[in-house]
């Protein structure tokens, strides 16, 4: 076979289908928004051409966290809270893999909330997808973080009693935040390239996703799904730009600048129209595994030579 | 140095025990470890113990500011901090008063003290130190007070910071230490600074042996042969340390957390040099979750902590236990419950390294009983966790982390380093967890090894990984995950008993009680009793043959650093005394009348203690049958 051929029959053997990505049925109820962003990162993992091989989704407990299950790549469907540490030691360990994180917002905000502001200041080459629906669902229907005031629910019967935590401004406050975007299940098209946008950063890209949960708060998020003038779409140069299908419908945009963090966290601030789009960008900020594994080689012989020379500064000779 | 003392009379000794006990800061932990550090060079056995206080800056001469080292030298291989101390040199009366009202020093033992404080500008000063030093003769101690602060004043304007070197020259002097060696020792702790301070250093350190020399009409010599295999002197962390870098692991997570901290201090230091990560989390909980991601995806991790980060970490544990991730856990067990005596040395924590975690969590329990164990435990760990894929637990203590004990040099092998991570292609049709009916284990699949792909969960699963909702392949997957624990019991060398195969007392022990022990049964079989000892390393699962050695003693019971019932209390009787440990592990087990007598007194439990109690048990009625 001629050194041409071979390369083409390897393109065609690196050429995969959505099929390849998928795994196990999806279990999640009818209309769940997690179906959509099940969609977008198979859809990411073919265009981007992922080795099933070297991409791991890792999740913790919820909803949320059982979309690594109907992936065909490697996946681990930690602890409750515990996917960002997990996820790390994995991207320390092997920096080849690409890592995604999927957390809920009781997962991130609330159980896993040290993790989530530390995992920001690490700032490893890791894309996070936060399905935030404002509740939980795994167990049945209880006030979430991100809970808007007055939420009814199984925990807060008259109501819950306090301001919803805001991820976009939270994560927008923390040291080396390199990237921050806000899709919703609703507008898919916007949502993959979003989620695009947040893989090809080099860096902790965070992705609050909207999503709605129709068996426990099914209202949640009606008025704006149907009045698209309560979208603010984000266009930019540097940032995404909202197809010609979709300026048509969704006719409230802004120009953001992903690099103006000072605006980034006024449009965070935003509840209502809801913000689309990358809020910021900032490709500068170092990765933490790249300052850790500067240099990083371990053979026999290294490990050797340093241990012998430990030894030395603590041996008594005879 | 100067002349020689005609007049001094050296009695040689089989072994002695010295305290240096000064203000934190004052460098009685450098002086210490140094004597300790000739001493080994000179062949003799030795053990140092830290006496550390638990704030960073306690008042000056305050009781509990006391800090200081402990070094009992012998003419043998020393293997504990032994009984009472026979000499203390204390830089004021304060630090003094700490080990004398804790009972630490030998009835009449000699006390040289600072005698600065008697000419102190402040009166309450000088009433303390007269105070106290009528006290301490009152009580029968032979109390010599040595003008430390003026001698090191002819040679440094600030003996604060130096003292401690004429401390050295005089213990040298005291225990015929060579000063060759002395002179050599102190180029080695001070070799990263100036010749001119090395050479101050050395002027004390001489100044002191004069001294000594001259004002003190009694020496010691601790017969020793030289060693002719070089020897490390290191603290239990420190060997940690150097066995995680010796099993060839890659990353360490962990959150600061005494007495554990100073294994990652030194790993810190090291570890990056030889490509190493030591990762200080956010918290315990993402330490643990960090090593089981390093873990998963690459070579075997680590995290090192003490009880309370370890309670934290049960569910990662559990995490680890159900989806076979293997992992290395240290416990550098601390005084407890909560936050207990967070310095202090405590064995509390076998229960919870057995059986942590919710649910059926099976795992490998191991405890160190050396300075030397802590080095080669972390590579069999390493080891086992990888080939069983299973989290492996490494028990030391306070009393294991900062005492230092000289051992062979290791060397090196390129066995002890963990394989490369396997990246190959996994066989058609092979499955994640493909457990073998007899062994429990199966085959890991790492990311990037093409056709392994799969789901790991924490959830029930089956051999593919997929979510278990049935009772049958949750079933399977316990079953498998227990067999392992008897697959490894089946590698173990049985333990053997010391002192004698049979008799009328047996004691068993686990972790860093070894050497006090084993010291205890030579003297008692010296007396003529037939006591022998047991010691186990590995509690999770316990080796075979055991059971054997049970039955070949009339009594059986542990000694342990953790809490049991005393039965004489009033309320405390057969239906509910709360044993210790391990002997509530050995009755379970091999339904054997199991007695135990335990000290939770923070310290590490002396030979000379555990003598006590046996003597009071071997002269009771049934022993004499």
């Amino acid at each position: 076979m001629s050194t041409a051929s071979i390369c083409l029959n390897h393109l065609f053997d690196e050429q995969r289908a959505l099929e390849d990505y998928q795994g196990g049925m999806p279990r999640w109820c009818k209309g769940c928004g997690d179906n959509a962003i099940l969609a977008a990162v198979q859809r990411l993992c073919r265009d981007e051409g992922l080795k099933p091989e070297k991409t791991v989704f890792v999740s913790g407990i919820g909803c949320s966290s059982r979309l690594p299950h109907y992936m065909r790549t490697y996946g681990f469907h930690g602890i409750h809270g515990r996917a960002l540490p997990i996820a790390e030691g994995i991207k320390m360990a092997r920096p080849d893999l690409h890592v995604f994180v999927n957390t809920g917002d009781g997962d991130c905000c609330s159980i896993g909330a040290a993790h989530w502001i530390h995992a920001i200041r690490y700032n490893m080459n890791i894309t996070v997808l936060l399905h935030d629906n404002h509740i939980y669902g795994l167990t049945k229907k209880q006030a979430s973080p991100t809970s808007p005031i007055g939420t009814k629910s199984n925990t807060t019967p008259r109501g819950s009693y306090l301001d919803a935590l805001s991820p976009l401004t939270v994560t927008l406050g923390v040291q080396n935040v390199s990237f921050v975007a806000q899709a919703v299940d609703w507008i898919p098209e916007s949502l993959f390239q979003i989620v695009t946008a947040a893989f090809r950063h080099r860096g902790f890209s965070f992705v609050r996703i909207l999503q709605r949960c129709p068996e426990f708060v099914g209202n949640m998020f009606e008025p704006w799904v149907h009045d698209p003038q309560r979208m603010l779409m984000l266009t930019h140069e540097n940032g995404i730009q909202v197809s010609p299908a979709l300026q048509k419908i969704y006719r409230n945009q802004q120009a953001h600048d992903p690099s103006d963090i000072h605006r980034a966290r006024e449009i965070a601030s935003s509840e209502d129209p809801i913000p689309v789009g990358i809020l910021y960008r900032n490709p500068q900020v170092p990765c933490y595994e790249d300052l850790r594994r500067a240099g990083m080689l371990r053979t026999a012989g290294s490990i050797k030579t340093s241990l012998e020379a430990e030894f030395d500064k603590f041996t008594v000779w005879p | 140095m100067g002349s020689r003392n005609a007049h001094k009379k050296v009695v040689t000794l089989e072994e002695h025990i010295v305290e240096i006990m000064s203000d934190s800061g004052e460098g009685a932990q450098k002086c210490g470890q140094s004597f300790g550090s000739i001493a080994a060079r000179m062949g003799n056995g030795v053990w140092t113990v830290e006496i550390i206080p638990a704030e960073i800056q306690p008042p000056a001469r305050s009781v509990a500011g006391a800090s200081g080292n402990r070094i009992r030298i012998g003419s043998k291989r020393v293997t504990n901090g032994g009984d009472e101390a026979d000499v203390v040199i204390a830089f004021n009366e304060q630090v003094l008063l700490g080990r004398v009202n804790a009972g630490e020093l030998k009835p009449g033992c000699i006390i040289l003290l600072e005698s600065m404080w008697a000419a102190s500008p402040d009166p309450k000063i000088v009433s303390q130190y007269k105070e106290t030093l009528d006290r301490l003769k009152g009580d029968g101690y032979r109390v010599y007070e040595v003008p430390m602060e003026n001698e090191c004043r002819k040679l440094v304007s600030d003996p604060r910071k130096g003292k401690n070197m004429f401390v050295l020259g005089m213990l040298c002097n005291l225990y015929s230490l060579d000063m060759n060696l002395a002179r050599e020792q102190i180029a080695f702790i001070f070799g990263k600074k100036s010749e001119k301070v090395i050479r101050s250093n050395v002027g004390l350190l001489e100044a002191g042996f004069d001294w000594a020399e001259h004002n003190l009409e009694f020496g010691y010599r601790v017969p020793a042969v030289r060693a002719t295999e070089p020897q490390l002197v290191i603290n239990g962390n420190t060997a940690i340390a150097l066995g995680v870098l010796a099993s060839g692991m890659d990353i360490c997570a962990m959150y600061p957390i005494t007495p554990a901290t100073s294994a990652s201090h030194y790993l810190s230091d090291v570890f990056e040099r030889a490509g190493g990560i030591v990762h200080q989390a956010e918290d315990e909980i993402a330490a643990c979750a960090f090593a089981i991601g390093s873990s998963y995806a690459g070579k075997v991790a680590v995290t090192i902590t003490s009880g309370p980060g370890y309670s934290l970490k049960q569910e990662g544990i559990g995490l680890a236990v159900m989806a076979e991730i293997p992992l290395v856990v240290v416990n550098v067990q601390r005084g407890g419950p909560s936050t207990g005596q967070p310095t202090k040395a405590e064995q509390s924590d076998l229960f919870t390294a057995m059986f942590g975690s919710h649910g059926d969590a099976p795992k490998v329990v191991m405890a160190t009983s050396s300075i030397e164990d802590c080095f080669y435990s972390m590579i069999t760990a390493r080891r086992i966790a990888e080939t069983f894929n299973m989290v492996v637990i490494v028990l030391s203590d306070a009393s294991l982390a900062t005492a230092q004990q000289p051992f062979p040099r290791p060397q090196f092998s390129e066995d002890w380093l963990a394989p490369p991570i396997d990246q190959n292609p996994v066989p058609e049709g092979a499955k994640p967890y493909d457990w073998d009916p007899i062994t429990g284990l199966s085959r890991r699949f790492a990311p990037g090894q093409p056709g392994g792909m799969h789901t790991l969960t924490g959830l029930a699963h089956d051999r593919s990984s997929r979510v278990a909702y049935d009772g049958e392949t949750n079933d399977q997957g316990m079953h498998a995950r227990s067999l392992k624990l008897a697959a490894l019991q089946r590698m173990l060398a049985p333990p053997k008993a010391f002192g004698g195969g049979e008799g009328d007392l047996l004691v068993v022990g686990w972790g860093s009680t070894k050497g006090a022990i084993e010291e205890s049964v030579e003297r008692l079989r010296a007396e003529g009793h037939k006591v022998s000892s047991l010691h186990l390393n590995f509690l999770q699962p316990m080796p075979g043959g055991i059971k054997e050695i049970l039955g070949r003693f009339k009594h059986v019971m542990t000694v342990e650093g953790n809490w049991s019932d005393r039965p004489d209390d009033p309320l405390i009787d057969d239906t509910n005394r709360r044993y210790s440990a391990l002997a509530m592990l050995l009755r379970a087990r091999y339904l054997v009348d199991v007695d135990c007598w335990t000290e939770t007194r923070g310290r590490p439990i002396s030979p000379g203690s555990i003598c006590n109690e046996l003597r009071k048990r071997l002269a009771r009625e049934e022993f004499r049958r």
